[in-house]
């Protein structure tokens, strides 16, 4: 039988089942490839780094005795706060997400591997989910690590009276909010980085406008707030952190409209992402 | 008679021309690419590369159409199922081995696992790497590379095959083992389109050509055939008789003859002349007449190596 022949029996074949099995087994097998890279390539350490960074500062914490802010429950948790906010939130989080997702297709471009990809009999959105939800994962382990660490030293280590407070009292429901939230915030960056990284072959001036962005959201306008990121995660921080004399005071928008935002607006960056990759063209020499 | 070829076994160009900016790429190329081995001729920068990634949808064309074997470039679900590439990057993703860079890549069309595997073995086995499968990509010779980038490409087993400089950094034994397996793949049915420096090889190979030069195809098929299109280029015959000296008398009575040239053995005789099959029909009569003893007749310029001088010139030719 000729290779024509072959290829048009597998045609019929493919087209016969239903086309979403195999874009499931497809976004499979490219989750699984990236996952391998994302979490144990050579780009992986500088992810490393920077989640262990909060994790090494709360135990260098815990170790210093008199540490007075863990005596007095507010006061620990407003600290704690502006740590996650100012450190794992708007440093670590988002610039791990920076590096891993705009890394996803641009930093094949710079290995000149990306056309293996697209000369494959995949389609180019499912090649986007697959990449995307392997670095969503691969993110999501990292900064939970950083999370749920930073909170271990900061509260449990070494404090039966802390132990009983994050137990027994009110703050387990503030940990799965630390934890709702970093996973919400790598869903969001995710998709915008990974959008930069599609549109920009020098991803880092657009990643540090982003950044510019988010950093004076306190400044701006309440309508201006709302094309953020950082907002719609600091609506849902169980302590609300000062923003200092100049900040333009905006409601906080509550959870129910927070968590289906951010998710609309993922959803319309990855659209955006699919549109682009569609038409994106091979031309390692040109990068 | 041939049977006249439908659309859905043809790769055809119409009217495509891609820009890189102001810069040309091809421009109007209009090409059907019949099954068999086609190869892409011309120096470097000519366009070949530019048309084969058109061809698998790696480029989009500024302007016109390209359909392979009836499937639009831009579909590429079904576009790769029926197409193979194995271009000219030599880059890997990190870290692969040969074996899992062929499996990983079959994962990604959406084989399961035990199919993908023994499609990987089986490609390995054609270009040989069976041996090195489990050693990292990266410390492969640039041969092997090669090697497994073809074996990457032929895995899935596709009816239309794109090979970019395919016998690049191969030592003559893989050479020759790796044009015996393109003659099979053309034997089997498969459309193989490749690009080459090598005029001989190539010459030796393919079933048709596409002479390419600053992004205008200048000549495309049967080799034979476009010779015997250029007419500006008298065909060069040699002769070998008993006789030369006496053939040249007489042919000179015949205006197509432009030039007799005794070969420098004085054992022939190189004619030029602007109707071949004039002279052939010439050349019968002659030796009858003169009772010429004839060792061999053999066209000396009806190769691919002569089409490129005459066409192109002698730049990027070896």
């Amino acid at each position: 039988m000729s290779s024509a022949m072959n290829v048009a029996a597998v045609e019929k074949k493919t087209e016969a089942s239903r086309p979403w099995a195999l874009w499931l087994r497809q976004v499979g097998a490219i989750f699984r490839l990236e996952l391998r890279k994302n979490l144990f390539g050579k780009r992986a350490i500088l992810l490393y780094l920077l989640a262990l960074f909060p994790v090494l500062l709360m135990a260098l914490l815990a170790m210093v005795e008199n540490a007075d802010i863990r005596a007095n429950f507010n006061e620990a948790n407003e600290v704690f706060s502006a740590i996650f906010q100012g450190l794992i939130l708007r440093t670590v989080v988002f610039f791990g997400c920076a590096w891993m997702f705009m890394n996803l297709f641009r930093g094949e471009v710079v290995d000149r591997s990306l056309h293996y990809y697209f000369l494959c009999p995949v389609r180019r959105e499912v090649l986007v989910v697959g990449k995307y939800i392997s670095g969503l994962v691969s993110a999501i382990l990292l900064f939970l690590l950083t999370t749920i660490g930073s909170i271990f030293f900061f509260y449990l280590a070494g404090y039966p009276a802390s132990t009983q407070f994050l137990m027994n009292g009110p703050g387990l429901g503030q940990v799965f909010t630390y934890v709702g939230i970093t996973v919400l915030a790598c869903v969001g960056y995710g998709a915008v980085f990974m959008a930069i990284g599609l549109f920009f072959r020098n991803p880092i001036v657009p990643a540090l406008v982003v950044y510019g962005w988010e950093f004076i959201n306190f400044l701006l306008p309440p309508v201006l707030k709302k094309i953020s990121v950082i907002h719609y995660l600091q609506s849902l921080t169980p302590i609300p952190m000062s923003e200092g004399p100049f900040a333009v005071i905006a409601e906080p928008t509550p959870a129910w409209i927070a968590i289906p935002g951010l998710i609309i607006f993922t959803l319309s960056v990855l659209a955006v992402a699919s549109v682009r990759i569609r038409r994106m063209e091979i031309r390692y020499g040109g990068e | 008679m041939e049977t006249p070829r439908t659309p859905e076994q043809m790769i055809i160009f119409e009217d495509v021309s891609k820009f890189y900016g102001d810069i040309l790429g091809v421009n109007r190329v209009n090409l059907a690419i019949a099954p068999g081995i086609t190869s892409l001729v011309g120096p470097n920068g000519s366009g070949k590369t530019t048309l084969m990634n058109l061809m698998t949808g790696l480029l989009r064309p500024t302007r016109g159409r390209i359909s392979i074997q009836g499937v639009s470039t831009n579909d590429p679900e079904r576009l790769f199922k029926r197409v193979g590439y194995c271009a000219q990057f030599d880059s890997f993703p990190r870290g692969t081995t040969g074996r899992s860079f062929i499996r990983n890549y079959l994962s990604v069309h959406g084989y399961e696992r035990k199919e993908a595997d023994e499609l990987t073995e089986r490609a390995l086995e054609r270009v040989g790497l069976q041996y090195a499968a489990d050693r990292k990509v990266g410390g492969y010779s640039k041969g092997m590379r090669q090697r497994i980038r073809l074996g990457q490409s032929i895995a899935h087993n596709p009816s239309v095959l794109i090979l970019d400089e395919p016998l690049n950094g191969l030592d003559p034994m893989a050479r020759a083992e790796t044009i015996r397996l393109f003659r099979q793949l053309a034997a089997e049915g498969l459309h193989l389109i490749l690009s080459s420096h090598i005029l001989h090889e190539v010459d030796m190979m393919s079933d048709s050509v596409v002479l390419i030069n600053n992004g205008y195809i200048v000549a495309e098929g049967d080799i034979h055939g476009v010779r015997d299109e250029m007419e500006e280029h008298p065909m060069q015959i040699l002769v070998r008789c008993d006789k030369p000296s006496r053939l040249a008398a007489r042919l000179f009575e015949h205006d197509h003859i432009v030039e007799a040239r005794l070969h420098e053995d004085r054992g022939g005789l190189f004619i030029k002349t602007r109707d071949a099959d004039k002279f052939y029909v010439l050349l019968n009569k002659i030796v009858l007449e003169e009772k010429l003893s004839v060792e061999s007749v053999a066209p000396a310029d009806d190769d691919l190596n002569a089409v490129y001088q005459y066409l192109i010139g002698s730049e990027g030719a070896s």
